[in-house]
């Protein structure tokens, strides 16, 4: 068995260490919110924070998070910054397919964990990763900066 | 660079001494010569496209790394897309992602971005720029045992990989800090 702790809680999982710990996610665990999108660490939306740093599951091994805090996008918005985001993407109604929101959220949590009032190049450098097929990037900006409670630069 | 002349004029006399027996091994014209093959090493995609400025490169045609990847403060990234977040301690995806331990960028001051052959020898003989490595038996040791150094003699998916085997590199690079690490004119 691998002890994990995700979102605060302690968790057991019978799997290979070697499993990505996005299946762990969501096939052991129910974690659904988590989506497998490339399976290459290409494009985001598998995006779980690890010490809250951005990390893509999808090629992370779970014995790789052992010892380390996992959250998810199931427990964001229990985070005063992750609740922040969650309402500015809610009010701009950022998503389109949604597919990569999950990520996006993530990743955007992170980046304002990190730097409260980002700027453009900021966002860029952050949220680079993770690809939006609808093209949502506008929006995904335009929530970031709100949530900052900032106008934005462009 | 203040300290090169006085280190340069002590390669090139201890080069100087031990010149011909070098020479007649490696086929070499100059002292110099011997970073021939070191260079033939080191700036092979491989090593060169994470000896980099402000972003790493990827493939062997040194293309700017996908999703605008950045060195960031430390050579790990930026503040929430390092290198960690999807390097691991092992190559995954079957080998498409890399990774090894503490995946990053070489120090700045070891970037080997647009320096010819002539550069990056004088960087790597220069404790400023070359982590501090005070002579050819750290940089060897360097080269030796640093895991993301190794990576490149195993990169996976069927990536290309130095010019030769790790061992003759080691060889090479013993020739060359020998003869005082001569750099070539």
């Amino acid at each position: 068995m691998i002890s994990l702790n995700i979102n605060g809680k302690a968790a057991q999982v019978d799997a290979d260490p070697d499993t990505p710990l996005l299946w762990v996610l969501r096939d052991l665990l129910d974690l659904s919110g988590t989506k497998f999108g490339c399976g290459m660490a290409l494009c985001g939306a598998c995006t779980v924070h690890i010490d809250g740093q951005p990390t893509r599951s999808c090629v992370m091994p779970v014995s790789g998070a052992v010892g380390k805090r996992i959250a998810t996008i199931e427990a964001i918005g229990d985070t005063p910054v992750g609740k922040r985001v969650q309402q500015a993407w809610a009010e701009i109604d950022v998503p389109q397919c949604g597919y990569c929101q999950s990520g996006q959220i993530m990743a955007a949590t992170a980046l304002l964990r990190e730097i409260p009032k980002p700027t453009d190049k900021d966002i860029d450098q952050a949220m680079s990763g993770n690809i939006c097929r609808c093209g949502t990037y506008p929006r995904i900006r335009m929530a970031i900066h709100k949530a900052a409670g900032q106008r934005g630069e462009s | 660079m203040i300290a090169r002349p006085a280190s340069l004029a002590l390669a090139l006399a201890t080069a100087v001494g031990m010149a011909p027996a070098h020479g007649a091994a490696g086929g070499a014209a100059s002292p110099g010569a011997l970073f021939d093959p070191v260079a033939r090493v080191v700036m092979s995609p491989r090593c060169i496209n994470c000896h980099q400025a402000e972003a790493p490169r990827q493939k062997d045609a040194g293309v700017l790394h996908a999703q605008q990847v950045v060195r960031g403060k430390d050579g790990h990234g930026s503040a929430v897309l390092q290198c960690a977040a999807c390097h691991q301690a092992t190559n995954t995806a079957q080998g498409k992602v890399p990774g090894a331990p503490n995946w990053h960028l070489a120090p700045l001051s070891m970037r080997w971005q647009d320096l010819d052959k002539k550069g990056v020898c004088e960087q790597m003989r220069d404790p400023k720029r070359n982590g501090n490595r005070k002579g050819g038996t750290q940089v060897i040791e360097h080269m030796t045992s640093d895991p993301l150094v190794l990576w490149a003699w195993n990169p996976g998916n069927n990536r290309t990989r130095p010019p030769m085997s790790h061992q003759e590199f080691l060889k090479v690079l013993e020739q060359w800090a020998e003869a005082g690490m001569p750099c070539p004119p």
